[in-house]
């Protein structure tokens, strides 16, 4: 890992600061993905930013008929959470799968979210349940938030602060994982909410993916039976040792049974 | 240089270390606690294992910064000052829960969080599958899993004892 210097802020506004400063600077939460990253020296930041001390990006509470869920919020807590498994259990089960408990002890859903990574299990949620990231300075609806593999509508120097889930008639959430790294290979949340029956798919494209034929068939029939003949179009996946476009195709289809199955 | 203040199996320090020094490279190379293994250093294996603030994390994918303040234990943290071991130590020997011993640390700080996490108790496969970030390249699983489902009947106080290999 190349040296950088180290900066713990105790507010957003200082974290900012720190942040449009220096453009070489990025924020650092649990960093279980960044520190890989940086070992691999995939990455090379003058400073990271320690947002662990901001007490602003901390809980996760209901507001109404929303989940609000603080960026720093680790997998663990939300896997445990009282108030996320009464709300949205489906949230609660895929936080408990993400990585190992270590991994989850340290992990927050700020980073996973901002981070974009096509393997990523949040962004499904986020995109099935028609979140809205909200940011230091506005709010991103999940449509418009993810933008490819790493990449989000973030600006430089721009925070995530919360996500803010609607809390859905039902959801649904099932992937396969890569045997070895226990990445997801192709993933799918499914949700009935008020804007309607939500699919996103993760871990098969480049990055996080709304399937409308099956969104389609689950508004006008809510059961595994109505996606089981649905065939996603393998173009465009990502096929690589562990599995081909084709494969992942196909794993799509079945994630998404399960997910519906799994939602009840 | 910056430095971090922390405790480490009750004994406060402060340490000059630069940014990119991990938990790990701390606790082994500055307070020569080489009970922490670094196994994978890519944060799958587990060898690394300790607790930080109660929790169980890879010290390996933990800035030594990150760790300013917080309360960690390490192996060497479990024994009591008169050497009398831990239960979960205890339960290692007697089930003979390991080979060559390297992943050993590792694997006794997260079976040690999981039980103390689920004090209704823990069925052989909540057990395997808690053991998801730890690896053991002697594939001793099987005797691991019987030592953490006998510690934990010690640990909840619901065997004064360790129940023997031989019942």
């Amino acid at each position: 890992m190349y040296d950088f210097a180290y900066h713990k802020p105790t507010s957003i506004a200082d974290a900012v600061k720190l942040l449009s400063a220096d453009p070489d600077a990025r924020p650092i939460s649990g960093g279980q993905t960044l520190l890989p990253a940086l070992k691999h020296r995939l990455n090379k930041p003058s400073a990271l930013i320690d947002l662990s001390g901001i007490a602003e990006l901390r809980g996760i509470r209901r507001e109404g008929d929303k989940l609000v869920i603080g960026a720093l919020a680790k997998h663990e807590e939300v896997a445990n959470s009282a108030e996320v498994k009464a709300a949205i259990p489906a949230l609660a089960t895929l936080a408990g799968t993400i990585g190992d408990t270590q991994v989850r002890n340290r992990g927050t859903i700020g980073g996973s979210v901002s981070n974009n990574d096509p393997a990523a299990d949040y962004p499904a949620a986020v995109l099935a349940l028609d979140a809205t990231i909200v940011t230091d300075k506005r709010r991103i609806a999940a449509d418009d938030f993810f933008q490819g593999m790493f990449t989000t509508a973030l600006e430089p120097g721009e925070l995530l602060v919360a996500v803010e889930f609607p809390i859905p008639e039902k959801a649904g959430y099932a992937k396969m994982r890569n045997p070895a790294s226990r990445y997801v290979m192709a993933g799918a949340f499914v949700a009935k909410t008020k804007s309607g029956v939500r699919v996103a798919i993760n871990g098969a494209g480049p990055g996080v993916f709304r399937q409308a034929e099956m969104e389609k068939a689950l508004a006008a029939s809510w059961s595994p039976d109505a996606v089981a003949g649905i065939k996603q179009d393998p173009e465009g996946l990502n096929g690589d040792i562990h599995g081909s476009a084709e494969y992942r195709a196909h794993l799509v289809t079945v994630m998404a049974k399960r997910a519906v199955a799994a939602a009840g | 240089m910056p430095q971090v203040t922390l405790t480490v199996n009750g004994k406060t320090s402060t340490v000059e270390v630069e940014g990119r020094t991990l938990l790990v490279e701390l606790l082994r190379e500055k307070l020569r606690l080489t009970g922490t293994h670094v196994g994978c250093d890519t944060s799958q294996c587990g060898a690394c294992v300790v607790h930080v603030n109660g929790d169980s994390v890879k010290s390996c994918t933990m800035l030594a910064l990150q760790a300013d303040g917080a309360n960690v234990t390490t192996i060497e943290g479990l024994a009591k000052p008169d050497g009398t071991l831990h239960p979960m130590q205890e339960a290692f020997r007697e089930y003979h829960a390991l080979q060559c011993g390297f992943c050993t640390p590792g694997m006794v700080m997260s079976a040690i969080d999981l039980v103390q996490k689920h004090p209704q108790g823990l069925s052989e496969k909540e057990i395997r599958e808690g053991l998801e970030g730890n690896l053991c390249r002697c594939t001793g699983y099987h005797n691991i899993v019987k030592a953490i489902a006998a510690a934990q009947e010690v640990m909840h106080g619901r065997r004064s004892e360790l129940a023997s290999a031989a019942e």
